[in-house]
């Protein structure tokens, strides 16, 4: 499985590399999984060449997420899962990003499917996405104050909600 | 509560709110519509009304205590959840689990998939006025409760599946049971088309209605039925096996029409093929084995050793009071939910308790597409489009 899983990643990166020197800073595997590491100005440009590029054509976008490392610096880490159905891979693209600095490229003028995605990370880990058409919270009250899955946010939040409480209505995106 | 929606668009069209609280929605969703008399020009998914913070939460438990949490997420596939959590985990600790567990999985995911289509089939057509299919298909998964109940002790929140196996022996007499199960099946599935499928009124209410393109369902990220009805035959258990799928015999049903009677027709042929994998599954389960991977520290003891040996005694304790402590490394695993790919994406520092844990729910993402799926219909078809992405408030909100 792991040769296996060293083909795809090698695949990707020699492709990358040899478009951009620069687009690929780190490849990480572990369990079989290969995660490349890209710069966080190169983002955007990447996965437009995965999506487009006829030898990798990384079509759906699986999932993207977020992990918080605090203490750590560069604390957060955005992590876009690809797949593509014709060629039946699957690997990682992660972004690092600073705690000052918080802020990437949108991916949604590549996959529309990250709209929400991003909201979501958004919503719960702060993370601004420069270009992104809607970004707005979508689980949380549109009052709510903070980002819940920062790893310094008390788990059981830090401010008392009275229990006549009720939130806001969300207008809808005009 | 002070605030009403300001109109938005042209004076022409008008906002309607739909939900919260709306029967058809199966939870918690609320949509606001603008209407161009009865034709939808824009609508604005507000979700969030059942967010109970599960991924927050599991960062605060142990590897083992996290697991009751994944049960509540979608609510009609708890084994799922287990299996994709605990999946996940054992990929971060790369460990095995024994074949004869991996095939109790199987089979057991393979009825919650039929159980959770039954509810989606009976809300469905109830939603669209066809009371008595409601009746057949709840008196259908109520056997397949059963045999949850049998196996696990629960009807729903499960919680059987562990990380290196199960969480018990299979029970005395589940092959009898299921048995049952599998000889009446068959014929319920054709009694439930002789109802709908030439049904003229249901194919009025579903053909053509909903419809979304290949390339607009793949950008969106769509998986699952809806992404089959629409020609393409991605299923996770055909194209990255997991738990030994790769030993069964089965297709991957589709469609090319992609409007709501296709994820109807992909999601009756799932059923039976789904029956045909656990028919598959009794066979490969042996009558006496393992059903969890000898991992000291990580699984625990059984409870006689528990009694005779001094080291079962302090794993045991170990397990309970603090927790094991995967390598640092992050893993992502997908399986194929009956709402589509379901994946679970666990971070570890190397400490005992998840750094963070993600679950790319499926229900949350095919809701992305409505909007696009539902400008330009009819607001009586919105109905219709909701049940036929079939979504769970509870895997949406999480």
């Amino acid at each position: 499985m792991s040769e296996n899983t060293s083909q795809v990643a090698n695949v990707v990166v020699e492709n990358l590399r040899a478009w951009n020197g620069k687009a690929v800073a780190e490849v990480l595997e572990f369990r079989g999984e290969a995660t490349l590491v890209v710069p966080r100005e190169l983002l955007r440009e990447t996965a437009a060449r995965c999506l487009a590029h006829p030898e990798l054509q990384f079509n759906l976008l699986s999932d993207a997420t977020s992990v918080d490392r605090f203490p750590m610096e560069p604390r957060y880490e955005v992590n876009y899962n690809l797949v593509s159905i014709p060629r039946r891979d699957r690997f990682r693209l992660k972004v690092k990003l600073s705690g000052s600095d918080p802020v990437v490229d949108s991916l949604v003028p590549v996959w529309p499917g990250a709209g929400w995605l991003e909201r979501e990370i958004y919503d719960l880990m702060g993370i601004q996405f420069t270009g992104h058409p809607d970004l707005r919270r979508i689980l949380l009250p549109e009052d709510w104050v903070g980002h819940p899955l920062r790893r310094d946010f008390p788990t059981q939040g830090f401010r008392d909600v009275p229990s006549s409480y009720i939130p806001a209505f969300r207008k809808p995106h005009a | 509560m002070t605030t009403v929606e300001t109109p938005i668009g042209s004076a022409k069209t008008m906002v309607l709110n739909m939900g919260p609280q709306h029967p058809s929605t199966h939870g918690v969703l609320r949509i606001a519509l603008e209407l161009d008399g009865e034709t939808v020009v824009k609508a604005d998914p507000d979700l969030g009304y059942l967010h109970t913070g599960i991924e927050k939460s599991c960062e605060d438990k142990t590897y083992t205590q996290a697991i009751t949490l994944t049960d509540r997420m979608d609510y009609l596939n708890p084994l799922g959840n287990n299996l994709v959590y605990c999946l996940a985990v054992e990929k971060l600790l790369g460990l095995e689990v024994p074949k004869r567990a991996q095939y109790v999985r199987v089979m057991l995911v393979e009825l919650q998939r039929i159980s959770s289509h039954l509810v989606w089939l009976g809300t469905h057509a109830i939603d669209l006025g066809a009371m008595s299919v409601f009746l057949y298909c709840f008196r259908e998964r109520e056997e397949i409760l059963k045999i949850f109940e049998l196996f696990a002790g629960q009807r729903m929140m499960t919680s059987y599946f562990r990380i290196g196996g199960l969480a018990l022996d299979p029970p005395a007499g589940w092959r009898a049971a299921i048995d049952k199960f599998l000889k009446m099946m068959p014929s319920r599935v054709d009694d439930y088309e002789t109802l709908l499928t030439k049904n003229r009124i249901w194919m009025g209410r579903t053909q053509g209605i909903g419809y979304i393109s290949t390339a607009d369902a793949v950008a969106l990220s769509m998986t699952g039925p809806t992404l089959r009805a629409a020609g393409l035959a991605y299923d996770n258990r055909k194209i990255f096996p997991y738990s030994s799928y790769e030993e069964f015999e089965f297709d991957v049903p589709t469609r090319t029409e992609s409007d709501c009677f296709a994820r109807y027709m992909v999601r009756v042929a799932e059923m039976r093929e789904s029956l045909k994998i656990v028919r598959q599954a009794m066979s490969k389960i042996t009558d006496d084995g393992p059903v969890r991977s000898l991992a000291p520290g990580i699984v625990p003891p059984a409870r006689e050793k528990m009694k005779t040996e001094m080291e079962a005694l302090i794993y045991h304790f170990k397990i309970f009071t603090e927790g094991f402590a995967p390598p640092p490394g992050e893993a992502f695993v997908a399986v194929e939910s009956p709402r589509g790919e379901l994946g679970c994406f666990v971070a570890s520092d190397g400490s005992a308790k998840p750094l963070r844990v993600h679950f790319r729910s499926p229900s949350f993402i095919n809701l992305q597409a409505l909007p696009k799926i539902i400008e330009g219909q009819l607001i009586s078809d919105v109905i219709a489009c909701i049940g036929t992405i079939d979504i769970v408030l509870g895997d949406v909100d999480r």
